[in-house]
């Protein structure tokens, strides 16, 4: 395995360590708004750390840009469907959680 | 013996797992996740059988007939779903009358 | 090696265990909107292993129809359902009955597990026959070369199938797909955004289908997934659009389909047989038809309703 090799799978145990913690918030956290908050944040981020790990290893210029699209596209659905949650739980009368 | 025949057999307890519920079931919408579970069971049967090639690429034409298989299972599925809400309509409730109870 | 087929082994046999939890869990669970989303959850996960089996047109195409649009599907018709009819978990009241269908399935199960061990462990199939044909195809994606070209006829009822689906659902007089208060700034503004996204993308795999995994029936449904989008934050076509160009558009995957059939069968005398040099050609204007059709045609299921339709309100 050359460096590029082991910087790609410490880029893609990075990104699993984060979607773990993801998970980890919506498993634990008390109601949907911080579950959205955890979710939507810590996936974010080790998508894109996935993605990394991943082009490091494409061959060609063209398919590490796929990669790169494809982060920004759910990046964008993923903002967006975590404030329609967010208003829809709103609209339904969900409170925050207070302490 | 590789991970073939774990994906079949994978497949084979989708498969009876799918039937069980669409005979216990009697509410229409759990009948037809039932019946996409069926569906899939037997495309996972039919795609890992398709790689016992050895060192070959795998059989094409299986692959193909799940593709197919796919794209009729979701039209199947919204024929049964018009019929689940017309029947609902009929009759005020999206399960099939049993003939035991009144 | 020994570690790696481990790791493979211990892979593949979560990935099976969670497919069988989670279709367990989608199939018993008491809340049908959690139902459906764990079902959305298995048809994810199919597509991994479809990935592990060496099947990425399969795995693409799971993703978009199987998990994608079916799940959209599913939900749209328990919304139609109406919040009121919560299921109610009417168990039999005799316990035996449960247990008759999984007393009765054990057999089946065993007997189907049995056949499958019985098969020869190396069956090349007709990949054999695929690849030494692959270059008369005109693509070199044998799965496009089988769908398109060898078994076309094949993908020729499908098409018929997908209308005949449309056609039972419009007659049947769907119910409307309930439209919300004016959709908010961020939905609109994000459907704005993707629609173009979706077509350019679902133009790219209508085109990379002929040398890597994609094809017409990916292509499709992402045009159906811009059309669900669309769909679902309240846009509707204008009446002008819905009565002709609808109908074309509906049309043109079988009718292309059914003419190719006509003429090779007229010219070549073979039902689907494409003279060699221009097969390429001749599967890419299928494919464009067969992309435009499917997309209309899965949109359409999911709007459920005629979109002209007055005379049930």
């Amino acid at each position: 395995m050359t460096t590029i090799d082991y910087l790609s799978a410490a880029l893609l145990i990075a990104g699993a360590t984060f979607f773990l913690a993801g998970t980890l918030g919506l498993l634990r956290f008390p109601d949907v708004y911080t579950r959205l908050h955890a979710l939507t944040k810590a996936d974010n981020l080790g998508l894109g750390l996935t993605v990394m790990g991943l082009a490091l290893q494409a061959e060609s210029w063209a398919a590490a840009g796929k990669l790169l699209l494809i982060w920004l596209l759910v990046l964008l659905a993923g903002a967006s469907i975590a404030h329609l949650i967010a208003s829809g739980a709103l609209q339904r009368g969900i409170r925050l959680w207070k302490r | 013996m590789s991970t073939v025949y774990l994906y079949a057999l994978v497949g084979v307890g989708l498969f009876c797992l799918g039937l069980y519920a669409l005979i216990v079931h009697s509410h229409l919408l759990r009948k037809i996740l039932a019946i996409n579970v069926m569906g899939s069971g037997v495309f996972l049967v039919l795609v890992a059988l398709a790689k016992r090639t050895g060192d070959m690429p795998p059989d094409p034409v299986p692959h193909a007939m799940v593709i197919t298989g796919i794209v009729v299972a979701i039209s199947a599925t919204a024929l049964a779903l018009t019929l689940m809400l017309r029947v609902h309509e009929e009759t005020g409730r999206a399960e099939l009358a049993d003939e035991d109870r009144g | 090696m020994e570690a790696m087929t481990l790791l493979t082994w211990g892979f593949d046999g979560l990935l099976g265990l969670a497919l069988l939890w989670l279709a367990w869990l989608a199939l018993s669970c008491e809340d049908l909107f959690r139902a459906i989303v764990l079902f959305v959850v298995f048809g994810l996960l199919m597509a991994l292993a479809w990935v592990r089996l060496d099947a990425p047109d399969v795995a693409l195409a799971e993703a978009a129809i199987g998990a994608g649009l079916t799940g959209a599907l599913l939900l749209a018709g328990l919304a139609k359902l109406g919040v009121d009819d919560t299921d109610e978990k009417e168990r039999p009241e005799n316990r035996s009955v449960q247990w008759l269908p999984m007393v009765a399935l054990l057999p089946v199960a065993v007997g189907l597990g049995y056949t499958i061990f019985s098969l020869p462990t190396n069956a090349p199939g007709l990949s054999a026959a695929v690849t030494a044909n692959l270059e008369a195809s005109g693509v070199s994606n044998p799965v496009t070369a089988v769908l398109l070209n060898f078994r076309g006829y094949d993908t020729l009822l499908e098409m018929v199938v997908l209308l005949l689906a449309l056609l039972g659902v419009w007659s049947l007089g769907g119910t409307a797909l309930r439209r919300e208060a004016v959709a908010g700034p961020v939905l609109d503004t994000l459907t704005r955004l993707l629609i173009p996204v979706l077509i350019l993308v679902s133009a790219y795999l209508l085109w990379v289908g002929a040398h890597a995994p994609g094809g017409a029936f990916q292509a499709g449904s992402v045009l159906a997934a811009a059309g669900v989008l669309g769909l679902l934050t309240g846009w509707r076509p204008r009446s002008t659009l819905t009565a002709l160009p609808l109908r074309l558009v509906l049309i043109i995957g079988p009718a292309a389909f059914i003419i190719m059939a006509l003429f090779t069968l007229l010219i070549e005398g073979q039902l689907m047989k494409f003279p060699p040099g221009k097969a390429g050609v001749l599967i890419l204007i299928l494919e464009a038809g067969a992309t435009l059709s499917i997309g209309a045609t899965l949109a359409a299921l999911f709007l459920g309703e005629h979109p002209q339709n007055k005379a049930r309100k």
